[in-house]
């Protein structure tokens, strides 16, 4: 069989840090987490839901784009994924811009629902293909969404790990830090520490993220691909190893 | 009382006046693409958008056509071919006024004029710099748990719904399926504008299964049909995005002079080859 790449690694990743969810919610934009999930659900036999927004056949909401929101509220979605332009080492997204605001030098999309579900969803990953300096940063221009709240705050939602395409982090809610878990095959402690813009916890000895077995392999190039093209077309064409 | 359903989309968007606060769905949820390309060829001016909770291609081409004042919005974004180009290049200027959200609020402000209220509380947001550009939004103290701050969210009451939706009837129901938030944007707004792919006889309420997705014709003030009206957006499981046109406006619109000319063609042509079969 065709050794794993780097997408199928990502995709083996976060399906793993979704272990116990009963209902996992994949936002705009997200192939790659959309898969994870897929993974996920297909692995528990039937013991998961996945919501896919866009996605027909992955989408059972029926009262409109609110039900998503009023859903994560009323503690019926246990995991989501986030993104950001920048992400800090307090767990903070950026999905707004760069450069000061409101007149941005370096402007994106806006901030989607994160504000709202990084407070809700008790497992929110932070998925971003690029680990540079450039989008981990010590403190993000704009707070989308803030990492960790003062106590007075109602959230138990946040931050539960940061998957890149170097390495899995873990996010320490208390400390409002992440832990370096593991660095994928084929690159090094070095390379994170010049890579990653904010300071993080790491054990003496970083273990290496494990690689997906063939049985995982064969259900990602199989039927995942096939699911994940129905929101994905361009995605599961060009994703997977053949 | 003015005919509901109109003769063509040019008289549908007749009534939206320069500086009308204008509600429109995101890009899944059934965008008024026709329409947007008449207000667009009549000049409009100084529209106020609220996109519920986002937009792409619509706010975008609004705003490239200097016709937007304030956006709005949770993200300007045409979702795989990215952030709208004319508005990263309007905000660089400084050319439209940003009301920068999150989408449960945009959602939740439309429920508050739905219900008549003044405002929606809304968790989450707190920490959030979002609410520092936002002088509109208060935090309070939870009045029944103290110190534990909540925000709050004025009431959105748009002055005119614009949506495209499959099929309507001849009486002005209009079929939203299960896009419900459309009810929510027409019911919060004083006056609601619809394109529809397609307007059938009999009525939409006469058959349960068809009523429990309608917008009954009491919140309608206009409809016009049009094939395609959605184009080059998707509508729903009608059709979908035409990639193709997308990726050719993202890659124009990177410049004033691209714009203009892919605009040219765009208010020109209207639809798509393939609506005319």
């Amino acid at each position: 069989m065709t050794p794993c790449n780097e997408r199928e690694l990502l995709i083996a990743v976060i399906a793993g840090l979704l272990d116990g969810c009963r209902h996992v919610a994949v936002g705009a934009s997200s192939p790659v987490p959309g898969s994870a999930a897929l993974l996920a659900r297909r692995r528990t036999h039937g013991g998961m839901r996945v919501s896919i927004l866009r996605s027909l056949r992955n989408n059972f909401f029926t009262n409109g784009g609110v039900e998503l929101f009023d859903c994560a509220a009323q503690g019926r979605i246990d995991a989501f994924f986030l993104s950001g332009g920048q992400i800090d080492g307090a767990g903070n997204i950026n999905l707004v811009g760069t450069g000061g605001y409101p007149r941005s030098e370096v402007r994106w999309s806006g901030s989607f629902g994160s504000a709202y579900l990084y407070f809700l969803v008790p497992r929110v990953i932070l998925f971003r293909e690029e680990h540079t300096r450039r989008v981990l940063v010590d403190r993000v221009d704009f707070i989308s969404a803030p990492g960790t709240s003062p106590p007075n705050v109602p959230r138990r939602g946040g931050p539960h790990a940061l998957v890149t395409n170097l390495a899995l982090f873990d996010f320490d809610r208390a400390r409002g830090r992440f832990a370096l878990r593991s660095i994928h095959p084929g690159h090094g402690i070095e390379e994170v520490l010049d890579n990653t813009g904010f300071a993080f916890d790491r054990p003496e000895q970083v273990p290496s993220t494990p690689v997906p077995d063939e049985a995982t392999l064969a259900l990602l190039r199989g039927p995942i691909r096939e699911e994940i093209a129905e929101t994905y077309p361009e995605f599961a064409a060009s994703a997977f190893a053949a | 009382m003015q005919q509901l359903i109109r003769a063509d989309i040019d008289a549908l968007v007749a009534g939206i006046a320069d500086g009308t606060r204008l509600a429109i769905p995101a890009n899944y949820a059934g965008v008024a693409m026709a329409a947007t390309a008449a207000l667009i060829r009549r000049g409009v001016r100084d529209l106020h958008l609220v996109c519920l909770p986002t937009s792409g291609l619509q706010a975008d081409m609004l705003i490239g056509a200097g016709a937007v004042a304030s956006v709005e919005s949770s993200a300007v974004t045409l979702d795989e071919f990215g952030t709208g180009p004319r508005f990263v290049e309007a905000v660089r200027r400084g050319s439209i006024r940003l009301l920068d959200a999150t989408c449960p609020a945009i959602h939740a402000a439309l429920q508050a004029a739905q219900k008549g209220l003044p405002f929606m509380p809304l968790r989450g947001i707190v920490g959030s710099d979002l609410l520092k550009h936002r002088s509109d939004w208060k935090v309070i103290d939870n009045p029944f748990a103290a110190g534990e701050p909540i925000v709050l969210l004025p009431a959105i009451a748009p002055d005119v719904a614009l949506f495209h939706a499959p099929l309507a009837d001849r009486e002005g129901n209009v079929w939203i399926g299960r896009r419900r938030e459309l009810i929510t944007m027409a019911q919060a707004s004083a006056r609601t504008l619809v394109s529809v792919e397609r307007i059938q006889e009999e009525s939409l309420l006469d058959d349960e299964r068809w009523a429990a997705g309608t917008l009954p014709a009491l919140y309608v003030e206009g409809i016009a049909e049009v094939r395609k009206g959605a184009w080059p957006v998707g509508l729903w499981d009608s059709y979908g995005p035409d990639g193709r046109t997308l990726a050719a406006y993202v890659r124009a619109a990177r410049s004033d002079e691209g714009f203009a000319a892919f605009m040219a063609d765009f208010l020109e042509s209207g639809a798509p080859a393939e609506a005319a079969e």
